[in-house]
């Protein structure tokens, strides 16, 4: 059970830098009031980071991935349970990728 | 109109909200779970002690850049390069902290300060979407926050423990939860057709693009995010 100060002192930094990207943005909004556009571009932020997040990442995984996502679209959407969309999303890549190995294997 | 003006009546924070956040929160971890299990691995095999690399997610509890500073691990502990990964990876949640502001506003001292501390994407892009539905509860935030803290913690320390054991492949289809989560939770964040198509399609497009180039984190999310982001917001200024 040790504890290095070295180590410590680079998670000490970190967790400081962390909570300063946590919750800096947010402290310079309420000290600056900013104009309004960039309250309205803040208002857009949301649906835009995550797809933006979001893309690459099934990019990466080709085919498979925008199968994978479009169910996991269509599972949240008419059940809105986000246990479901999940697993399904993760089934869908076990499934597909089954597939994938079976096809080139044929 | 700004999404503020949707929120009638007084914001408030109560247990009712953080235990909603909590009962809310729940789902995520089956997308949290392993990646917290890897970053406990990679830990390990770093030479980081079971106490190191609790206090590392106890303190930090940013997935993402954790795993960045344990790529670039060395004896003795690089402070400065486990300070820029922080700055880089994290830099991404401070405008989520001031998109928040009509709930934050209303706050102060520790459930202001307390609530950031804990603030994830998740938690983020959760709480925009209970935001816009009208939602007046700011502990809904708290709550997914500490919930998925807790689960990042009891899965980093078991992958720690388990080591090598409990390592998936690369390529297991248990990884793509992390991304499943994202998707999902893009649905509740959808207001339809006028409002959301082109800023959508621009953000993800250019991240795409941006990520084939080849520019590594954070700069296909921040240029993605914010291009879509400005269009928005232009688009909604126009129509004003």
């Amino acid at each position: 059970m040790t504890l290095r100060p070295d180590v410590l002192l680079a998670i000490i930094g970190m967790a400081v830098a962390t909570y300063l990207c946590r919750a800096g943005g947010y402290a310079l909004f309420r000290a600056l009031r900013p104009p309004r556009y960039v309250e309205v571009v803040l208002q857009h932020l949301p649906g835009p980071i995550f797809m933006a997040y979001a893309m690459p990442a099934l990019a990466a995984h080709g085919w498979k991935g925008w199968v994978a996502a479009v169910a996991v679209v269509a599972v949240q959407y008419f059940s809105r349970n986000l246990a479901a969309a999940i697993l399904v999303g993760v089934g869908a890549m076990a499934g597909l990728g089954a597939f994938e190995a079976w096809f080139l294997a044929r | 109109m700004s999404d503020s003006a949707d929120i009638k009546g007084p914001v408030v924070f109560t247990r009712h909200g953080v235990a909603r956040g909590i009962r809310t929160a729940l789902p995520l971890v089956i997308g949290t779970f392993p990646f917290g299990l890897v970053a406990g691995v990679i830990s390990d095999q770093k030479g980081l002690s079971w106490l190191e690399t609790l206090l590392m997610s106890a303190l930090v509890f940013a997935g993402s850049s954790q795993l960045l500073a344990l790529e670039l691990w060395a004896e003795p502990a690089p402070i400065l390069a486990a300070i820029i990964a922080a700055i880089v990876v994290n830099s991404r949640m401070a405008p989520m902290g001031a998109a928040l502001a009509p709930w934050l506003d209303k706050l102060r001292g520790l459930p202001l300060w307390g609530s950031l501390a804990f603030m994830v994407d998740h938690a983020f892009a959760l709480s925009a979407a209970e935001q816009r539905r009208g939602g007046r509860d700011a502990g809904y935030l708290l709550g997914i926050g500490v919930t998925l803290w807790c689960f990042w913690n009891i899965s980093v320390s078991v992958g720690h423990v388990l080591g090598s054991a409990v390592r998936l492949p690369p390529g297991h289809p248990l990884y793509f939860a992390a991304i499943a989560t994202f998707v999902a939770i893009l649905v509740p964040l959808w207001r339809g057709v006028r409002r959301d198509f082109w800023p959508w399609l621009l953000a993800g497009v250019l991240a795409v693009l941006a990520w084939k180039a080849g520019l590594g984190p954070p700069w296909p999310l921040l240029i993605g995010a914010f291009a879509g982001a400005g269009l928005g917001a232009w688009l909604e200024l126009r129509r004003e």
